[in-house]
């Protein structure tokens, strides 16, 4: 995708609110509406490159500064009591890296956005996540991570990981082709979302459906799958037990597993 | 003279490791370690990328007491793999938080305290350190709802990465001048931005940026306090006294809404201590 900014966030807000307008105010990087969902006025919220980012290092989707605390501000206006759902799209790049997001906190900014999504969860707002494009590093656990279920479009260009690969092959000193080869071998480090729903953290994959130009079916069948984990998450605890819960995590997430049986049981 | 005197009855906590850290914090005597490393329980993901493994894979859980309160403190290591979180490590750090909740939940007094020293996600886990840290996340807000979670970032390696997020997310954050806290390491800014953006060699601009005194005095922490075992055991003591704030740092949007509605004229800490001057 190189280095230009993805529009994929920007189309599927625009696509599942449908002619809803955006609520006004906040940043132009930060889009949220209130739209119908099934029999829910779910509130949803998308980050999207915004070039005239008065922060340059925020410019292509990232979350910097005011993105974390506009997504903190947006969750928190939607916990009304009423137990209405928040949907995240998800397509984020990675968090801002530069001089002055440090100096002003961005890993605040950040925990402001992952505070707002807990809470919300925990005040009975179900929380979902669709990811469409990237759901990368610092970025990923500030928008979407903290979401009662996870679901993602399987698509080539659909990755959640820890760090985007160009930047994880600098820090590793690895060579791109190098990373990708591990992660053929080394399952939490595959840069695909199919090898990524083995780790049991996603909810669903849904596959069939043009990420890049998606037709009104593939919409309405997203939004069907949307109300579908609302339901769902409906019916758990409010915590992210569930990413538990799956054969894929009794498999591959054992030891995530082991450690917390050990503890219960030297806990007391 | 006497400031040499005391400086040398002083026990050094950046120098101490996880454990003897954790020791030196709970009252004397309550230690007790939970999955130690005799327990062996250690990442299964490191040996087969050529990093060998350590038993306690770099973090320490411990319960005992504070100020005779049940206690849980949990220690990471920064020695082993910067600190960093894998897989079990992580694991380690969110599953007692859910225990701590669970006590938290039926009513029960629990003081749990979290010791940062590391660089964030271990990058050879990738994926399940990421998730490992969105579960920390999660059990930290959920226990800060019924008693105060206090961290302490030392010194040493800092605090960084996706771990610089639950520092954010804490009740109370205790930093001494060695500690550093931020998202993204000065290296990690270097090279996916450029030296134009921040030369990682230029020490006193990182401290200036990052440093837990620039931090204590623009609000991103509470307390500073010197590199002193007791000390900082006295302040993790006084903290949990203290109770709750009225809203933890993260979910106050308004105020830093507010203070942010002005960039500083340089990107420094001078600048912003200027710009922010008063308005606590």
């Amino acid at each position: 995708m190189g280095d230009s900014a993805s529009l994929r966030g920007r189309h599927w807000f625009e696509a599942l609110t449908d002619g809803v307008s955006p609520l006004p105010g906040g940043i132009p990087s930060v889009l949220a509406a209130d739209i119908p969902l099934g029999s829910d006025r779910a509130r949803v919220i998308a980050v999207v490159p915004d070039p005239t980012n008065r922060l340059p290092r925020a410019r292509q989707g990232e979350i910097g500064i005011d993105e974390g605390w506009a997504i903190a501000r947006r969750v928190r206006e939607a916990i009304d009591g009423s137990g209405r759902p928040i949907l995240a799209v998800v397509d984020v790049p990675s968090q801002a890296y530069g001089r002055m997001e440090e100096l002003l906190g961005i890993h605040l900014a950040c925990a402001a956005a992952v505070d707002a999504y807990a809470t919300a969860r925990l005040a009975g707002h179900p929380v979902v996540s669709l990811v469409v494009g990237n759901a990368l590093s610092g970025a990923f656990l500030a928008h979407g991570y903290q979401a009662n279920r996870v679901i993602a479009l399987d698509d080539p260009h659909v990755s959640i990981h820890a760090m985007g690969k160009a930047a994880a092959a600098r820090v590793t000193r690895r060579s791109v082709a190098d990373l990708e080869r591990l992660g053929q071998e080394i399952l939490p480090l595959a840069y695909d979302v199919a090898s990524f729903a083995k780790l049991g953290l996603l909810h669903e994959l849904i596959g069939g459906v043009d990420a890049d130009a998606p037709s009104p079916a593939d919409v309405a069948r997203v939004r069907e799958r949307i109300v579908a984990a609302i339901a769902d998450a409906r019916q758990g605890p409010p915590d992210l037990s569930s990413r538990r819960r799956s054969a894929a995590a009794q498999q591959n997430r054992a030891a995530s597993i082991a450690v917390r049986a050990g503890l219960a049981a030297e806990w007391d | 003279m006497t400031r040499v005197a005391d400086l040398l009855t002083r026990a050094s906590f950046v120098e101490m490791n996880a454990r003897e850290r954790a020791r030196s914090l709970l009252d004397a005597g309550t230690f007790r370690e939970l999955l130690g490393p005799f327990e062996g329980l250690e990442s299964p993901w490191l040996q087969r990328q050529g990093v060998v493994p350590q038993s306690d894979d770099g973090v320490v859980v411990a319960r005992g007491t504070l100020g005779g309160v049940p206690a849980v403190v949990l220690a990471i290591e920064g020695a082993f793999q910067g600190g960093s979180t894998g897989e079990v490590s992580g694991a380690k750090i969110a599953g007692a938080l859910e225990l701590a909740l669970r006590d938290a939940e039926a009513g029960k007094t629990i003081r749990p305290v979290l010791l940062f020293e590391t660089g964030g996600v271990r990058l050879q886990e990738a994926n399940l350190g990421l998730a490992a840290m969105a579960d920390i996340h999660a059990a930290l807000i959920a226990l800060r709802q019924h008693v105060p979670v206090v961290g302490v970032i030392a010194g040493m390696v800092g605090c960084f990465g996706g771990m610089s997020i639950t520092a954010g997310l804490v009740s109370r954050l205790i930093m001494t001048r060695q500690g550093r806290l931020g998202l993204n390491g000065p290296e990690v800014i270097e090279q996916n931005a450029g030296i134009a953006e921040l030369d990682s060699r230029n020490k006193p601009l990182i401290w200036s940026l990052t440093g837990g005194e620039i931090r204590v005095a623009t609000g991103f922490a509470d307390v500073l306090v010197e590199d002193d075992a007791q000390a900082i055991a006295d302040e993790v003591r006084a903290a949990f006294a203290a109770g709750a704030p009225a809203e933890p740092n993260s979910s106050r949007v308004a105020f830093w809404q507010a203070r942010l509605a002005q960039l500083p004229a340089s990107a420094d800490g001078a600048a912003l201590r200027t710009l922010w001057a008063g308005d606590e």
